[in-house]
């Protein structure tokens, strides 16, 4: 029982952090209908800055809680300045193109960023520094759920209910639903499309680099491939929930984070990997649109 | 024009502002110091303003090649130097004759070092001939391609370790196995629409390195399998030396029969359904061509060549390990299919040459290879979708000619 | 709603016996979700005839054809198609390539051209059904492909002759003109060798030159290559022109059926059609 809680806590942590990535792959589907191949790398980018600013930050001697805010509040800026230039320079110029070329440029620009760190900074794995602090009223469970976890679960859950605050009741958010129902109608009645698409993928980046902070500091290190697979898991939890779907994107990333847990506590962690596209391929052929999305038939 | 400096200077200091934490600061988290590369913030600064502004005279030459186009005008008067070199006789002859020449000669004047990069960079282009046709012909995303090099490469290394199996019978296997894996990997994903078919492929192939690294009875895990024999001459003995040479030569019949082969898929009834596929799915099927057949065919015989080069590929490293069958090679040999102009030969051919020869003889490129070949991509996709030669496509033969053909034919 | 179930004896009344009729279609209906697009319609086509399909926007006329095609699965109802050669069958969930094999191909009322290929290209897939050359046939290239091979090319070029498009054979299909798009798109479909053309609004987007070359087209199709039409069209100067019966459909129910005479003159049409922008 015990240890079946423990696969429980380290799933839904894990849960938690695939849907922040995720809400950001559903998003920019549901309105551009395109796979952001590179938006695994926007959360790594988020992590590398946290750990840069961090280890700068501790050297001109601050410390603790100051640090792990600044560090996020710096990676959450930086990943939303990359994700708007992204959008910018690789997928603008092919909003009208056949479909498979953004594709192409998004796993382009995946590579691209990949080795841009790889380049600027270093192959090898950084440490990072563990920012979250321990809390004591958790030490009783600590062998269940530790602060990281505990702290992990709540940023997510506030992240997650601030976006759908924000879907839900600001302007952009009216004008982010408008463009993904009917882009160009959207166009029609005023809306600033443009400006939309950019909106969402800063949202999406901001979301992800939230992540990237968290899992950092939660792992202890990180590379610059870290964002390929976690990428690649996220967008099958987005599907899993039936893409373009936000609330599908949280339940697909929980189930996927829960799978993974027990299948790597149970059976094998070789195969962990193996796990998740099984899913994912699973879930393609029966439900292709997901948990939540509804069967649409194209038009002819 | 100073408008244009003033915009550029204000793209430079965003990418300065961008860069700025990963391309000037380095932290060393164990021993606490911090390094500042100044130096690379002005490189960054004049980089990104040149480059932006030939970014935004390509984007004004791309705007007016599209206005052009959408009125109906001709691209351009001249064709393009691809097409004249594919249509001239004048031209292509003597470049043909000649080409043939090196290629002859290539193993008999260069040392086996650089034969033996020539093997690897043709079993590349084999690799990209056969994407092709699953990518730029039928438009099957597939970023699980080497799946199917591992599968080939995997049946002879265990065919061999296990049954000692040759390498004139694996090869032939190899290529089977790669179909066979295709159309069963195939079947299930049929219906998937492009975007998702990418990711699942990708999955295909991440899955196929995790099955190979941790069945360590059949494939000896992440050990590899070694002494894999090279190509046999008739039981020949053959000095290390002469092998390469030799494989080189199969490789160059390996390249020139599967350019036959794709060449008459191409032109014909299956090649057009392809073609169509990949144009508009639901017009395609509504004219009478059947989807999944059509489908796996593409995959299966995309699988089938990627299956015949793992095989040599297999023999020419005499070694094998996971490592060689990375996402990394998947997206090398898309690239090589996307610089070289979807569903073009030729172009696919120079491609694979070039992107595989290039690191190995430029070694400071070698470094940065992955971030041009990222660039590349988006660069192609933006301003020349039709990659660096563009597929000419056929003519028939006018009616006139082919009725007299037919009659004279009886 | 009286006035619709009062107009189904007439349909089933002008139902012809299964050895005369191509296509029946029985109380059709498909829903999208919570919509309707189209309720218990049926509807027929003779050896010989041109048929009519009209009725105002988002009536359910493409929707009709997407189901007796195969495109979608129709929710309910029989379609049943009785070949003049071949057997009869029950086609309903049929995939669209098991449908036009059987011998009913369609045009599209939004254009899909494959537009990357070439005009005599985009004509050969049509042949695609009729041919048999497999992978290693294509491969090996022995003398039936070959000849497989120079008949497609010659019957495209016939077609596209009899479109009048034989010029512009080597063009890619993206860039010739609108209305040659879609005379391209009546050439493809006809490749097939069907016995019944369906044609989605043929005439959209032509002016009246082309259409009045359009109207000898499809004429000239049904008298010269024995293939009967079914036809979707917004311009019922045409309609009226070449059909041999008409079928009114709105909003997902047939509303009324006859000669172009009857239609012209039943009050329900005229109500139908006044009701929206005089768009007719
Ligand atoms: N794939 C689909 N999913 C949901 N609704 C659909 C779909 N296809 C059609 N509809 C709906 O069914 C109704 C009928 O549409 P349809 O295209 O058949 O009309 P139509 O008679 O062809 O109109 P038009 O003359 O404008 O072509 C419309 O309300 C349309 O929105
Ligand atoms: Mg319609």
């Amino acid at each position: 029982m015990e240890y079946f809680l423990e696969l429980s806590s380290s799933g839904l942590v894990r849960g938690s952090i695939y849907a922040l990535i995720a809400l950001g792959y559903t998003m920019v589907y549901g309105i551009i209908q395109l796979i952001n191949f590179a938006h695994g790398e926007i959360y790594m980018i988020g992590a590398f800055v946290a750990l840069i600013v961090s280890g700068v930050l501790t050297i001109y001697g601050f410390s603790g809680v100051s640090i792990l805010i600044l560090a996020g509040l710096i990676a959450v800026i930086y990943a939303a300045a990359y994700g708007y230039t992204l959008e910018k320079i690789a997928y603008r110029p092919l909003r009208n193109a056949p479909r498979l070329s953004p594709l192409i440029s998004a796993i382009g620009m995946s590579l691209f960023l990949q080795n841009y760190v790889l380049l600027a900074q270093t192959p090898d794995f950084l440490r990072f520094p563990a920012l979250i602090p321990d809390f004591e009223f958790m030490e009783p469970i600590a062998h269940i759920m530790g602060s990281p976890e505990l702290v992990i679960l709540v940023t997510s859950a506030v992240s997650r209910v601030g976006l759908t605050v924000l879907i839900k009741y600001t302007r952009i958010g009216k004008a982010m639903r408008a463009t993904q129902q009917d882009m160009t109608m959207a166009r029609l009645v005023g809306v600033n499309v443009d400006n939309v698409i950019s909106m969402t993928f800063i949202i999406g980046s901001v979301l992800a680099a939230i992540g990237g902070v968290l899992v950092g500091s939660y792992i202890g290190q990180i590379n610059f491939y870290i964002g390929f697979m976690a990428g690649v898991k996220a967008f099958t939890a987005a599907v899993l929930g039936g893409i373009g779907n936000i609330p599908g994107a949280v339940l697909g990333a929980l189930v996927l984070g829960l799978t993974e847990a027990y299948a790597a506590g149970y059976i094998s962690s070789a195969y962990e990997d193996v796990f998740a596209f099984g899913v994912l391929v699973l879930i393609l052929i029966l439900r292709p649109s997901g948990l939540l999305g509804k069967a649409v038939k194209q038009k002819v | 024009m100073v408008d244009n400096i003033k915009r550029s200077l204000l793209v430079s200091i965003w990418f300065v502002f961008l860069t700025f934490p990963l391309m000037v600061v380095k932290v060393n988290t164990l021993k606490n110091i911090v390094e500042w590369r100044w130096i690379n913030m002005l490189w960054v600064a004049i980089g990104a303003f040149v480059l932006s502004i030939v970014w935004r005279w390509a984007m004004e030459r791309r705007q007016l090649k599209n206005k052009k186009a959408e009125q109906g005008e001709e691209e351009s008067v001249l064709p393009g130097f691809g097409q004249r070199l594919l249509e001239d006789p004048k031209i292509f002859k003597p470049v043909l004759i000649a080409l043939a020449l090196v290629t002859l000669v290539f193993p008999l004047v260069v040392d086996i070092y650089q034969t033996n990069i020539m093997v690897l960079a043709l079993i590349f282009v084999v690799l990209g001939l056969g994407l092709n046709v699953t990518v730029g012909l039928a438009g099957l995303l597939d970023l699980g391609y080497v799946a199917f090099f591992a599968v080939g490469a995997y049946t002879y290394g265990v065919l061999n370790s296990f049954f000692g199996f040759g390498f004139w019978i694996s090869l032939p296997l190899g290529g089977l196995m790669g179909a066979l894996f295709g159309i069963v990997l195939g079947f299930p994903i049929l219906r998937l629409r492009g975007d998702y078919l990418a990711i699942v492929t990708l999955g295909f192939g991440s899955i196929a390195k995790i099955v190979i690294e941790n069945w360590e009875e059949v494939f000896n895990g992440a050990k590899g399998i070694a002494n894999i024999p090279r190509p046999g001459f008739f039981g020949a003995e053959m000095s290390i030396h002469t092998a390469t040479t030799y494989t080189y030569y199969l490789m160059i019949l390996m390249v020139l029969f599967a350019i036959f082969i794709t060449n008459r898929l191409k032109d014909s009834r299956i090649g057009r359904a392809w073609m169509a596929l990949r144009e508009d799915e639901i017009a395609c099927v509504a004219m009478g061509v059947d989807m999944a057949r059509t489908k796996l065919g593409a995959y299966a015989f995309g699988a089938f060549w990627a299956g015949l080069a793992g095989v040599i590929f297999a023999s020419r490293n005499t070694y094998i390990n996971p490592n060689s069958f990375t996402f990394m090679e998947s997206a090398l040999v898309l690239s090589i299919v996307v610089m070289g102009g979807m569903g073009s030969i030729i172009g696919v051919i120079v491609a694979a040459l070039v992107l595989i020869l290039m690191p190995e003889y430029l070694r400071a490129f070698a470094e940065y290879r992955m971030l041009m070949f990222g660039a590349v991509m988006v660069l192609m996709m933006i301003f020349r979708p039709e990659g660096l030669i563009a597929n000419v496509r056929r003519k028939y033969a006018g009616r006139k000619v082919v009725t007299e053909d037919a009659n004279a034919r009886g | 709603m009286p006035e619709v179930s009062k107009t189904m004896p007439e349909v089933s009344k002008t139902m012809a016996e299964p050895d005369n009729v191509l296509l029946d279609v029985k109380d059709l209906t498909m829903d999208f979700g919570g919509l309707r697009a189209i309720d218990a319609v049926s509807l027929n086509v003779c050896p010989g005839e041109i048929v009519a399909l009209i009725g105002p926007n988002g009536a359910g006329k493409t929707t009709f054809f997407n189901c007796v095609t195969g495109i979608y699965k129709p929710t309910n109802g029989a379609v049943m198609v009785h070949p003049p050669e071949g057997k009869s069958q029950k086609i309903n969930g049929f995939k669209s390539n098991r449908v036009t094999t059987i011998g009913m191909a369609r045009t599209f009322q939004n254009i899909r051209l494959f537009q990357n290929m070439t005009v005599l290209e985009n004509v050969m897939i049509g042949r695609h059904c009729r041919t048999t050359t497999s992978i290693i046939g294509a491969i090996l290239r022995g003398s039936k492909t070959r000849r497989q091979e120079r008949e497609t090319i010659e019957i495209s070029y016939d077609l596209l002759e009899k479109v009048g498009l034989v010029d512009f054979a080597d063009e890619f299909a993206k860039n010739l003109p609108y209305g040659a798009q879609r005379r391209l798109e009546i050439a493809r479909a006809m490749a097939t060798d069907p016995f019944l053309l369906l044609l989605d609004e043929p005439a959209a987007g032509m002016n009246p030159q082309e259409t009045k070359a359009l109207d000898e087209l499809i004429v000239r199709i049904r008298d010269k290559e024995k293939i009967s039409i079914l036809l979707i069209e917004h311009d019922m100067k045409l309609v009226m022109n070449i059909s041999d019966r008409i079928y009114v459909m709105e909003y997902g129910k047939e509303i009324a059926q006859g000669s172009p005479m009857d239609i012209r003159n039943n009050p329900k049409v005229i109500e139908a059609y006044l009701g929206e922008d005089a768009d007719a």
